[in-house]
C-alpha cells in the first residue's frame, strides 16, 4: 500500500522525526551548495544533486578511529570513540546515491567488517528522491545505462517520488515502515491517481537523460588497452585535483594517519585519492603509478572493470558529478567509449 | 566498538637484533603482545604479514619472519627507510607498539608436502622467505618435505642478515646452503678486483660452468648467478624467492632456463599498504589487492599482473 505526503506537511514530518530521535540528515543550500547536512531549519528539497556526495554520513571525510596516551614508553588509554546509539534519517537523496550505497556496503563488509561504517549504517534510514521534478535529470546524468533509473529503490529503504504537490511514498523495508509507524499522522493513503502520476513521470524522467555509456565489451576493452598510449591522452590535461575521486559516491580510498600532542593522542582516517602521486609512493621512493595518465586510468578501470571482478558490481552510477565538476572537463563517458575504439 | 578491526593488540619489544649497518640499517625485532586473550588472535601462517604502529607516528607492513606459534611472538625485519622505520629503529628492549594482524594469503606448505624445496632469498627479500624455510625445517615439519636448497646473497658478508642463524645452518647435514655477495661487481660485471676472501669467483661468462670446489659453498656473484651455478632441479620441487623486483626478475629467468614452469615458483610482493584489509584501495596491482590476494602468489599469477608495479 503506498502513502501520501503533501508538501506541506514535509517539515512537520522531519521536526517529528527529529522528535522521536532521529538524527535528520538532509540536503540544504550552504551559500548556494546544495549539501547534505545536520538539518537545523528546513530543508532544500528543490535541488539538483549535492556536491558531496551522502556517503558523508556513513564514511565521513575525516573521522577518529581510536584515542591513545603515551605515558614514557606504555601506551594506555587505547579506547574507540564515544559509543552513538542515535538513529539517523538520511533524507531526500538520489537513487543514484542510493545505489551507490550498495557498492560501499559491500566493500566495507567485504570478508572483514569495518565497524566505522556498518554501525552508522545500521543506525540509519535512508530516504531516496525520485528524480521526477522539472528541473531533474541533470544534463550530465546518465543512470539508466549503468543499471539505476531516476526511481531506482536499490539501497534505499523508503523511495518518495514528487508528483507535484506531494509525494508518493513507498515503504521498502522494515525501516521504511517504522518511519511510516512513527510519522502516521503526516500520511495518507495514496490514490490510484497518485500512483499513476509518479509512473508518468518517472518515465518521462527516464527519457529526458540525454546521455549513456555503453558498458557492454568495456571489460575485455580495458583489459586489452591497459599498456596503449591511448591513456596518455586525456590525462595531459588532468590537474591531479581529485575532484572525480573525492566527490564520487562509490569511491572509498582512504589514509590513515596519527595525531600526537603531549602524550595524548588519535588514530585518524581521511579521505584519499589514488589521483594523488603520494597514494601509492613506496618508503623507497619507487612509486607503480608515478604519472598522472597511470592514475587517470585506475580510476576509469576501477570504476568499469575492478568493482565488478571484485565486489560483482559495476563501480559507477552514472551520477555524472565527475564530468560536471571536473575543472578540465575530463568526461568518463567520452574516455570508456573511446577505449572501446582502440585497436589494440 | 566491537572486534574493531583496526585497532593493535598491544606487545612488547622483546628482542633486537641488529642484521646490517650502514646507511640502511636492518634490524630485526620481536615483539610478543601482552594480553594473553590477544596472543591466540595472532596465530598466522608462513607468508602472512602483520601491521605494526608506532603510536603517534604511523603504521608499516612487515612480512612476518617468526614461526606460526600461539604465544603472540611476531618477530620482523626492518630497514630504516621513513617516519615509522627511523622510530622502530629507535626501540629499546621493553618498549609498546601496537601490531595487528595476520593479514594477506600464506604459502600453501600443505601441498608441497614430499616435494624438493628451493628457497632464494636476495637482500632483504630473504626475510618473507625465512618465515617458510624456518616452518620447513622445524623439527616437526622437516620429515614432510624432500631436499631442501637455500640460496642467499647481499652486498657484502656484513650486509647478510641472520648471520648466528646461518651459521648454524652451515653446519647441518638436511640442507644445503649456499651464500653470495657481489659488492666486488660493478653493475657491467666483475670490476677487475680479485674476489673477496673465503669467497671466491664464478666463471663469469658461463656461470652454469663454474667447477664448484669441494667443501666451498659462499661465492661473489649476484644471487641469479648462483642459481646458475648451483642448478636447483625443478623435479617435484617448489621455488620460493623474495628480493627487490629487478633480482626477482632475473633469479626467475635463471630458473626458466633450467626447466621450471612459473607455477613452480612463488614469492611475495609488496606495496604501500594502509589498512591491510582491502578496503582502503591503494595497494592494488590492477584488480588484484596486494593486501587481500596476495602478498603470496606464484610467478604464473605475477606474469598476468598489468604493468603497474
Amino acid at each position: 500500500m503506498k502513502k501520501l505526503i503533501k508538501k506541506d506537511k514535509v517539515d512537520d514530518f522531519l521536526k517529528n522525526m527529529s522528535g522521536a530521535g532521529f538524527d535528520v540528515v538532509a540536503p540544504v543550500n550552504k551559500d548556494g551548495v546544495p549539501l547534505f547536512c545536520n538539518l537545523e531549519g528546513a530543508p532544500e528539497l528543490d535541488y539538483g544533486n549535492s556536491k558531496k556526495p551522502p556517503k558523508e554520513t556513513f564514511f565521513p571525510q575525516t573521522e577518529t578511529m581510536f584515542d591513545f596516551k603515551i605515558e614514557a614508553t606504555r601506551i594506555t588509554g587505547l579506547k574507540d570513540p564515544k559509543e552513538d546509539n542515535s538513529s539517523i534519517l538520511l533524507f531526500g537523496i538520489r537513487p543514484c546515491d542510493a545505489r551507490a550505497m550498495v557498492v560501499l556496503d559491500e566493500l566495507f563488509t567485504w570478508d572483514y567488517i569495518d565497524q566505522y561504517y556498518v554501525d552508522r549504517k545500521n543506525r540509519a534510514t535512508i530516504i531516496s528522491f525520485g528524480c521526477t521534478q522539472e528541473h531533474m535529470p541533470l544534463k550530465n546524468c546518465f543512470c539508466t545505462s549503468v543499471g539505476g533509473n531516476p526511481c531506482s529503490k536499490e539501497g534505499a529503504d523508503m523511495l518518495w517520488t514528487d508528483i507535484g504537490d506531494g509525494y508518493l511514498v513507498e515503504s521498502l523495508n522494515e525501516k521504511g515502515n517504522k518511519v511510516l509507524d512513527t510519522s502516521a499522522a503526516f500520511f495518507q493513503d495514496a490514490g490510484a491517481n497518485d500512483e499513476a502520476k509518479a509512473g508518468e513521470l518517472q518515465k518521462k524522467a527516464e527519457d529526458a537523460i540525454v546521455r549513456s555509456v555503453s558498458t557492454e565489451g568495456v571489460h575485455s576493452a580495458l583489459e586489452s588497452t591497459f599498456d596503449h598510449e591511448y591513456w596518455d591522452g586525456f590525462a595531459k590535461r588532468c590537474l591531479g585535483c581529485g575532484i572525480c575521486t573525492l566527490l564520487c559516491p562509490t569511491c572509498h580510498c582512504f589514509d590513515i594517519n596519527d595525531v600526537l600532542s603531549r602524550g595524548k593522542g588519535k588514530r585518524e582516517r581521511t579521505w584519499d585519492s589514488c589521483q594523488f602521486p603520494y597514494y601509492t609512493v613506496h618508503a623507497s621512493g619507487h612509486n607503480p603509478r608515478p604519472a598522472k595518465k597511470h592514475r587517470q586510468r585506475n580510476r576509469v578501470y576501477h570504476k568499469f572493470l575492478y568493482s565488478e571482478k571484485n565486489l560483482d558490481l559495476l563501480g559507477c552510477v552514472g551520477c555524472g558529478r565527475c564530468i560536471t565538476l571536473c575543472p578540465v572537463n575530463i568526461d568518463i563517458i567520452e574516455v570508456v567509449e573511446g577505449a572501446k575504439e582502440v585497436v589494440p | 566498538m566491537s572486534d574493531n578491526i583496526y585497532k593493535p593488540y598491544i606487545a612488547s619489544v622483546t628482542d633486537i637484533q641488529l642484521e646490517a649497518g650502514g646507511k640502511r640499517p636492518i634490524k630485526t625485532f620481536t615483539f610478543q603482545i601482552d594480553d594473553p586473550e590477544e596472543r591466540k588472535k595472532m596465530f598466522h601462517k608462513p607468508g602472512q604479514f602483520a601491521i605494526i604502529s608506532i603510536f603517534g607516528t604511523g603504521e608499516s607492513v612487515f612480512a612476518i619472519s617468526s614461526l606460526p606459534n600461539h604465544d603472540g611472538i611476531v618477530q620482523v625485519s626492518v630497514m630504516k627507510v621513513g617516519n615509522v622505520t627511523g622510530k622502530m629503529h629507535a626501540l629499546e628492549i621493553g618498549d609498546k607498539v601496537g601490531v595487528r594482524g595476520p593479514y594477506g594469503n600464506d604459502f600453501p606448505v600443505d601441498d608441497w608436502k614430499g616435494k624438493k624445496m628451493v628457497f632464494i632469498g636476495a637482500g632483504i627479500g630473504v626475510s618473507p622467505v625465512r618465515s617458510v624455510y624456518q616452518y620447513v625445517l622445524a623439527p616437526e615439519h622437516r620429515k614432510d618435505y624432500g631436499d631442501v636448497t637455500l640460496i642467499y646473497g647481499a652486498r657484502t658478508p656484513s650486509d647478510l642478515a641472520y648471520k648466528e642463524e646461518f651459521k648454524e645452518l652451515d653446519a647441518r647435514d638436511d640442507l644445503d646452503l649456499w651464500l653470495c655477495i657481489d659488492w666486488k661487481f660493478g653493475p657491467q660485471g666483475p670490476t677487475g678486483e680479485s674476489a673477496e676472501e673465503g669467497w671466491p669467483a664464478i666463471n663469469m661468462q658461463a656461470p652454469g660452468d663454474t667447477q664448484i670446489p669441494a667443501g666451498v659453498n659462499k661465492f661473489t656473484c649476484f644471487v641469479p648467478q648462483l642459481v646458475e651455478v648451483t642448478k636447483p632441479s625443478p623435479e617435484n620441487a617448489i621455488a620460493v624467492t623474495c628480493g627487490p623486483p629487478i633480482a626477482i626478475k632475473f633469479i626467475t629467468q635463471a630458473l626458466e632456463k633450467l626447466g621450471w614452469k612459473s607455477s613452480q615458483i612463488y614469492t611475495t610482493l609488496e606495496n604501500r599498504m594502509k589498512c591491510g584489509i582491502g578496503k582502503c584501495g591503494r595497494c592494488n596491482i590492477g584488480d588484484i589487492y596486494v593486501c587481500k590476494h596476495g602478498p603470496v602468489f606464484t610467478h604464473e599469477e605475477v606474469k598476468q599482473m598489468v604493468n603497474e608495479f
